[in-house]
């Protein structure tokens, strides 16, 4: 099992040297534009050059890279380019905001979907119709469209929640949870229609398996096989998906928060790449892929709990 | 953002590793050249039955057409537009909807509604076109790649693939932007790229499961090259669902492109939805019908690519398994069949059963037809007959664990004396283990992969005889000391893939006997072992069925089995009993032509054999 960890660790950490030096080399072009953006109309060659040297962007690419991968390690991702704030704090601050609303869209998508997918795939007819039907309206309708009709519903019309601004948790959590409670929704809804439907066929594949025949043949009861056995079995790919879903949501939650005008990491990254701000730029990339490693982590263990066979590879 | 479902996460996890033959020659014959024509005719007709259906399907055909009208439309915003997509006139500025020369009226900017929703068709369009080829090219390339070739070209395909598809896309895509320069397609080919390890799961999975087909075979065989092969056939059975997929991919494609367009990724000079949406976001308050328009084209353009997927699906794959009520036991056509009458003496009484399937046209398929067959307590009736005879079927449904589309369509099924047909499982669940207990025939498939042995034994025996965890772990050690497997602590504490098969069936056979049935139900229970292990395992049953004096219903394809150890025998040929006797009548004069054809064809086989061959086997020397 520690090999199996340490070996997807690995990997997690190849993924975050291939993506960063892939942005670096992207960038590696457009240091120049930056130096200009920063003197504004004033520039000149001669003081474009200045600040590239002073700098450092007049180097070879590869040996900025390895010079910003050698702080990096140290926990030193440098300072903006605009603002002179350091990277680091300013990336998880901005992180916590969009992870605030992730994190509970992501439990209340695993709750409802795999009861949907259950419910569904255990009782058949109406109930599988019923809720093949909720996760196609979910397809269906675009988040982005879906989050604004809800804050013309809930914070225009009814005025029941806010409809733009963020509260964080640690200050008061009753107005956090209004403050995010639609864009959650939106992610629930997208997260649902998605995952409802895995878990619904899973379940199903497993319900028809060998061993669950011979299960009832053992007098076992079928709340215990549907829930203790085939739910169970079904538990790891669905797990696979709900990690696959977290990139998916956080991917979401970067477009849907801009219609709160939420503090998150979409605007923040946006504005990074909108000015060419290199060093935010590299932060937030890393920053993102560094999740994803920690999801696909607490994913395999978490697999490796359900599935004995996976301790063993 | 909706993402093709299915093809974001394919029926292979990660880190998953399929096992292939890297050679595969030998194995067949050079293959006819008529052998080849029929493949090629066949796949004609496929082609052409399947559009037809495709017309036919009415979501498909509402969907296409929709989607048709907008494309056109789009194309032909040159033409039908009023006004240029950027074309901003200040006296404009909100004009409302049925203002002369802006029938939706203006924008923010005073830009032409109208004008900007047919350019923006042109811009979704162009976006579904480079994700999803991109997708697809990319995908399909290194799936078949993946999947055709070697096992190292595998591994790395199958590392980089699932490398992309742990990028956080729409991140990437933001922090691109530099690169990217606003172009919108080249956002969407990147886009596409991250698109492409669904599309790669989907095709390496299909190329892997057709691979080793007699067909591709059979092509190889006759001299055809890789390439010609991975173009003809393998992607023709790849073809359905991924032109499936390539629906879904638009969709994608669309949502993220608005989606990135909403936030402002991208030159502000390309009309798009996204624009049109933001735009109209701002403005909501003082004119929402601006916000309508792109809202409910984009909306009307997602859905109906995400509709014609699922239509696009049903038509190409036909209908996937439904789902049933579990616990609602057995589906009968005609229940009580029976007299209802006569009380009977005999453990199982089955009489006149019948089973179907539903066949693709709505019409039944008779499996059983009409068996009859009884068993007194302590009795071995062996069933036998090749596969395919309804043995395993008549058995299922003694048990009531006939699959969700079986149906029984008539007769009945007594066990001392009760009529089993129509029970639900509730009712079942007391007769299960205690009076009629099952021995299936694939050891490892049979027992649930991801608890331990020993556990899935004592919930067994609980659920059974209702002793406390302490008495049924005992219970269960004793058995599997009883069943011959020499380290009882150690299988049960094993999780059931790291004992032997043969020691599976041990385990299975401990769990059928734990409660003491009175009949015992063994579907081929030495059929997926070695043959030194099948001896074992009949001795065992012997024993066990002698100790318990249970009644056996012995299920088999095999007469060595059942001159073994049955006193009578029931032979059944396509759904039907054919001849019933005892073991010494059937060796020794049979009367079917089909059990003397069974009979003939064991001479030739080894037949296994431990201990002193009961008197009738010596009519077949």
């Amino acid at each position: 099992m520690l090999i199996y960890i340490l070996r997807r660790l690995g990997t997690g950490v190849v993924l975050a040297l291939l993506v960063t030096l892939i942005t670096f080399l992207l960038l590696g072009t457009s240091f120049e534009d930056v130096a200009r953006t920063i003197l504004g109309p004033s520039a000149t060659p001669q003081t474009v050059a200045g600040i590239m040297s002073a700098k450092g962007w007049d180097r070879p690419v590869l040996v900025q890279y390895a010079d910003w991968l050698w702080h990096a390690l140290r926990g030193d991702f440098g300072v903006s380019v605009y603002t002179s704030l350091p990277v680091a704090p300013s990336v998880l601050q901005r992180a916590a905001v969009t992870l605030s609303m992730i994190i509970p869209a992501l439990l209340l998508t695993a709750v409802i979907a795999v009861s949907l997918g259950v419910w569904a795939a255990s009782r058949g007819g109406v109930a599988d119709r019923i809720a093949q039907g909720i996760s196609l309206l979910g397809y269906l309708i675009p988040g982005l469209l879906l989050a604004i009709a809800l804050v013309v519903l809930f914070a225009v019309q009814l005025k029941w929640l806010p409809a733009t601004g963020f509260t964080p948790i640690t200050e008061d959590p009753g107005k956090w949870a209004r403050s995010i409670a639609i864009p959650v929704i939106v992610l629930t809804i997208g997260g649902v229609a998605n995952m409802a439907a895995q878990v619904r066929g899973r379940m199903i594949d497993e319900l028809r398996r060998d061993y669950v025949r011979t299960l009832r043949t053992r007098g076992i009861s079928s709340r215990s096989i549907v829930l203790g056995h085939a739910l169970r079995n079904a538990g790891s790919p669905a797990l696979t998906v709900m990690s696959l879903e977290f990139i998916q949501m956080f991917g979401a939650a970067l477009i849907i928060e801009n219609v709160f005008a939420l503090p998150g990491y979409g605007s923040y990254a946006f504005n990074a790449s909108l000015q060419g701000d290199i060093p935010v730029i590299l932060g937030v990339t890393v920053f993102g892929v560094f999740l994803v490693i920690i999801v696909n982590l607490i994913t395999d263990i978490a697999n490796g709990w359900l599935n004995p066979k996976a301790r063993v590879r | 953002m909706t993402a093709p479902d299915e093809t974001s996460t394919g029926s292979t996890r990660p880190g998953d590793r399929v096992a292939s033959d890297a050679v595969s020659t030998g194995r067949v014959a050079r293959p006819s050249t008529e052998l080849l024509q029929a493949v090629q005719a066949a796949e004609a007709s496929e082609r052409t039955t399947v559009l037809r259906r495709l017309l036919r399907d009415p979501q498909a055909m509402t969907t296409i057409v929709l989607l048709l009208v907008i494309l056109i439309l789009g194309l032909l915003a040159p033409i039908i537009a009023l006004h240029g997509p950027n074309e901003a006139q200040l006296s404009m500025v909100n004009a409302p909807v049925g203002t002369p020369g802006y029938p939706l009226g203006a924008d923010e900017s005073g830009r032409d509604i109208y004008s900007r929703l047919l350019y923006s068709v042109q811009t979704a369009a162009v976006s579904a076109l480079i994700g999803a080829s991109v997708a697809l090219v990319v995908g399909v390339t290194a799936g078949l790649i993946g999947g055709y070739f070697g096992r190292v070209t595998q591994g790395v395909t199958e590392w980089l693939f699932s490398l992309v598809m742990t990028f956080p896309g729409v991140l990437m895509l933001i922090v691109l932007m530099p690169v990217t320069k606003g172009a919108y397609q080249a956002t969407m080919l990147i886009f596409g790229v991250l698109l492409s390890p669904g599309i790669y799961r989907i095709v390496r999975n299909l190329v892997l499961g057709v691979k080793n087909e007699l067909y591709v075979d059979a092509a190889r065989v006759s001299g055809l090259g890789d390439l010609r092969i991975l173009g003809r056939h393998v992607l023709f059975v790849v073809r359905g669902p991924i032109i499936i997929a390539a629906a879904f991919l638009c969709g994608s494609a669309i949502a993220v492109q608005s989606g990135l367009a909403f936030l402002g990724v991208g030159s502000l000079q390309v009309p798009s939805f996204g624009a049109m949406i933001s735009s109209g976001f701002r403005n909501l308050y003082i004119v929402p019908t601006q916000f309508l328009w792109p809202s409910l084209s984009l909306g009307i353009i997602t859905a109906s690519l995400v509709l014609l997927g699922n239509a696009l699906r049903d038509v190409l794959e036909g209908s996937q398994p439904k789902p049933a009520k579990v616990g609602a036991g057995q589906r009968v056509l005609a229940p009580e069949a029976a007299d209802g009458g006569a009380y009977d003496s005999r453990l199982l009484d089955i009489q006149d059963l019948s089973i179907a399937y539903p066949d693709p046209n709505g019409g039944l398929n008779e499996v059983v037809r009409g068996v009859s067959l009884d068993l007194d307590k302590g009795q071995i009736l062996g069933l036998v007959g090749e596969s395919g005879s309804g043995k395993s079927q008549t058995a299922f449904a003694t048990l009531g664990v006939l699959p969700n589309e079986a149906m029984i369509v008539g007769g009945s099924i007594r066990f001392a004396g009760r009529e089993l047909i129509g029970l639900t499982d509730a009712q079942m669940a007391p007769l299960r283990g205690k009076e009629i207990a099952y021995i299936p025939q694939e050891p490892m498939s049979n027992l649930d992969p991801s608890y331990r042995v020993g556990s899935q034994l004592v919930q067994g025996v609980r659920a059974t005889l209702g002793i406390s965890q302490r008495e049924a772990r005992e219970r269960v050690l004793a058995l599997l000391a009883r069943v011959g497997i020499a380290d009882p602590q150690r299988t049960f504490d094993s999780y059931p893939h790291q004992i032997s098969g043969g020691m599976a069936q041990r385990v299975l056979i401990a769990g059928a006997v734990a409660s003491r049935p009175r009949l015992l139900i063994a579907d081929e229970p030495t059929t997926a072992l070695d043959v030194t292990v099948q001896a074992e395992i009949l001795d065992l049953l012997r024993d066990l069925q002698a100790e318990l004096d249970m009644a056996v219903l012995l299920v088999t394809h095999n007469f060595g089995v059942v001159a073994d150890i049955c006193d009578r025998i029931a032979v059944m040929q396509s759904g039907r009993i054919v001849e019933t006797g005892t073991v010494e009548e059937i060796f020794r004069d049979p009367q079917h032509e089909y059990t003397m054809m069974l009979l003939g064809s064991i001479l030739d086989e080894n037949v296994v054999r431990t201990d002193a061959p009961v008197d009738a086997a010596g009519g077949k020397s």
